[in-house]
């Protein structure tokens, strides 16, 4: 007998059994359904940490004021700015594993264009800022390092402002108030979404260090030479542990710290923090997908149980079989080919369930999913498996019956 | 003389019940010939089942030997078994067995399935099966829409099908009454006019007298074995008693 006979009697054997198949299926069906989900929301979240890294630049450590414990908990944040402008522009010259290092002042305010009004933080930068942070301008151009020596009253604005000012319009050449004083944008900058707080990055505007600190933030800050932060990108090639030493060495210099005294800085590795959260997704991710797996085995056991049920009801029909001509492996052939026709047909509407449920959940949770081709064939794959696996035991069982004992079974 | 299709030589089969062996046949050796017509008798337990099932090779003897068309299957493989009941034997049984919720005509293609006929030869096949036992207007009914008659004459049909060398019916009309009885034992001598080997248990008198020959088991032992000259008709009498019915 040929394998497409025995996949009809399979299938006639499950027609006529539909409720029974139904309900055996659902196990599958809800087993598939769930891996993929799962992997989905799994994958969707590892893919944010990942996009958030890229936007983040790789190679970065950013330098803040105040100073950590031996601990590692941040002490007097905020109370006092002890890093400067000039503390950036020494790293640039004088770390040699440093590509670019910028300073960044922040400031806050009112910000109008067009006929809209906008309320937004703002950066002071130097030109190497857009480096370090491996930031691009979408249109337009960046600022240079004549407009930080003129104090040039130009700005380059993130997406956000720029839909939030002027609409669609093109904001190039477009005059903005920021505290009152007009700067012209001269660039608009590329997209880079939420940052991991959920903060959004295109809400933003950039000028240079010197335009924020001597026309906008006024007298008290112009004399004052302190920054918010200093960005750092390290070269590709250079040891970040390294630059990180170096680093430290030139500020305790420059700040004229005693050895045993603490620092009055810190540097943080951001690509580090975010490498840790990207490991804990993906496990996260394992988790689930391993959660999810427990109850497709469960539905393989529904399987086999089904099918052992089905043997021993059968079993007249068997040896019915049998004494028609029916060999053992003709019977073990049917019954095999029944519990992976189970196991795939419940496994394809699994897959549907899945890529509903994925869906389902971005949409109404709104959360970041990811359905990756991979899960379904793995998840259908895997419920083919379970079909042979917890198919096979039943079907010998089956086909080993004696056609004599077989028929006489009540 | 061509050598007899059925011989059997101090056939044994033994059963264990609960540790203790049962003696089911104690040495059977008979010969039937092709184109016999044999009526095994006896009393309930004289393994009259027993025998039919060895010769339908449902079943392995514990002991002696059996040749088939001078093949010794007691020495054959399970899958040459199953060769053997599939194209040389077609095997009625008493409670029909049909395969439930499956019209007429694929009851009677099942055979043909195990042997890779294809599928249009498998209908036509099984059809002119059917025709043959008079049911050619009801092949896609459903055991369930059958009378028991009816029933077995499908099962005959499927017996028929792959055109064996040997039927082997037990107890054929235990479950159905006297007129289905004897219209059925009509259909197996006119099976066994056309040449066909029919061996048939029953502990009847009545339907043992439509055979040539009566063969009577006792406590698993051959106790009888005679000719009957002068076989009823049983499509005569089938006859005779539709026109009572009808007077
Ligand atoms: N599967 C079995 N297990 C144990 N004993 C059996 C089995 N089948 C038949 N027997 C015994 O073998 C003997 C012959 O049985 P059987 O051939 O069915 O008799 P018959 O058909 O003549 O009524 C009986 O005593 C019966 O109880
Ligand atoms: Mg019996």
């Amino acid at each position: 007998m040929n394998l497409l006979a025995s996949i009809r009697i399979a299938l006639r054997a499950l027609r006529v059994n539909k409720l029974r198949s139904s309900l055996t299926m659902l196990g599958i069906i809800i087993g598939v359904g769930a891996v993929i989900t799962m992997i989905a929301v799994g994958a969707g979240a590892q893919a944010r940490v990942e996009e958030q890294i890229r936007s983040l630049g790789s190679n970065l450590i950013i330098i803040l004021s105040g100073s950590v414990s031996s601990s590692g908990a941040r002490l007097g944040f905020g109370s006092q700015r002890t890093i400067t402008e000039d503390d950036a522009y020494a790293i640039n010259r004088e770390v040699p594993a440093v590509q670019a290092a910028a300073p960044a002042l922040r400031g806050a305010g009112q910000v109008s264009g067009g006929n809209n009004n906008w309320s937004t933080a703002f950066w002071g930068v130097s030109p190497e800022y857009l480096e370090a942070r491996e930031w691009n301008i979408a249109a337009g151009k960046p600022f240079g390092q004549a407009d930080v020596q003129g104090s040039a009253k130009v700005a380059v604005i993130g997406e956000t402002v720029s839909k939030n000012l002027f609409g669609d319009a093109d904001p190039i050449g477009q005059v903005i108030r920021v505290n009152k004083v007009p700067l012209t944008v001269i660039g608009v900058l590329e997209r880079k979404g939420q940052s991991f707080g959920g903060r959004d990055q295109d809400d933003v505007i950039l000028m240079p260090i010197s335009t924020a600190r001597n026309r906008i933030m006024g007298a008290a800050q112009s004399k004052r030479r302190t920054v918010n932060n200093i960005s750092v990108k390290v070269r590709e090639d250079a040891s970040m542990a390294e630059a990180e030493e170096d680093i430290r060495a030139l500020l305790r210099q420059r700040h004229r710290l005693q050895a045993g005294q603490n620092d009055d800085f810190f540097l943080r590795n951001l690509s580090e923090v975010l490498g840790a959260r990207e490991e804990s997704s993906r496990i996260m991710t394992l988790l689930l997908a391993a959660v999810a797996s427990v109850s497709l085995l469960v539905g393989g056991i529904g399987i086999m149980n089904i099918m052992l049920v089905s043997v021993t009801e059968r079993t007249r029909e068997i040896g019915l079989r049998m004494a028609v001509g029916a060999r053992a492996r003709d019977i073990l052939t049917q019954f095999l080919v029944e519990a992976i026709t189970l196991a795939l047909i419940g496994g394809l509407l699994g897959v549907a369930l899945g890529v509903a449920g994925s869906y389902a959940i971005g949409q109404f949770a709104g959360w970041r999913i990811a359905l990756r081709p991979e899960s379904i064939a793995l998840a259908v794959g895997f419920a083919g498996v379970i079909g042979i696996f917890f198919g096979f035991y039943p079907a010998r069982k089956a086909s080993r019956l004696l056609p004599i004992e077989a028929l006489r079974y009540e | 003389m061509e050598p007899p299709l059925i011989i059997t030589r101090r056939l044994t089969k033994n059963y264990h019940l609960e540790g203790y062996p049962v003696h089911a046949l104690r040495g059977v050796s008979v010969e039937i010939g092709a184109g016999e017509f044999v009526a095994v008798m006896g009393p309930s337990g004289s393994g009259k089942s027993t025998f039919m099932n060895l010769l339908g090779c449902l079943d392995r003897p514990s002991g002696g030997e059996y040749l088939l068309a001078g093949e010794r299957a007691s020495d054959l493989s399970g899958d040459a078994l199953a060769a053997i009941r599939n194209r040389r034997v077609g095997f009625v049984f008493q409670n029909f067995n049909l395969l439930p919720r499956t019209s007429a005509l694929e009851n009677v293609e099942l055979p043909l399935l195990y042997c890779g006929v294809p599928a249009a030869e498998r209908h036509q096949r099984a059809r002119a099966k059917l025709e043959e036992v008079g049911l050619g207007d009801r092949m896609h009914h459903q055991p369930s829409q059958l009378s028991g008659g009816q029933q077995q004459r499908v099962a005959i049909a499927r017996a028929l099908v792959n055109d064996p060398v040997l039927i082997l019916a037990d107890e054929p009309t235990g479950a159905l009454d006297t007129h289905t009885s004897c219209e059925v034992m009509a259909l197996l001598q006119q099976l066994n006019r056309g040449g066909m080997t029919v061996v048939l248990v029953t502990h009847e008198q009545e339907i043992a007298s439509f055979a040539h020959r009566v063969i009577s088991f006792r406590d698993g032992r051959v106790v009888e074995d005679h000719r009957i000259d002068q076989p009823n008709d049983a499509a005569a009498m089938a006859a005779q008693r539709q026109q009572e019915l009808e007077a």
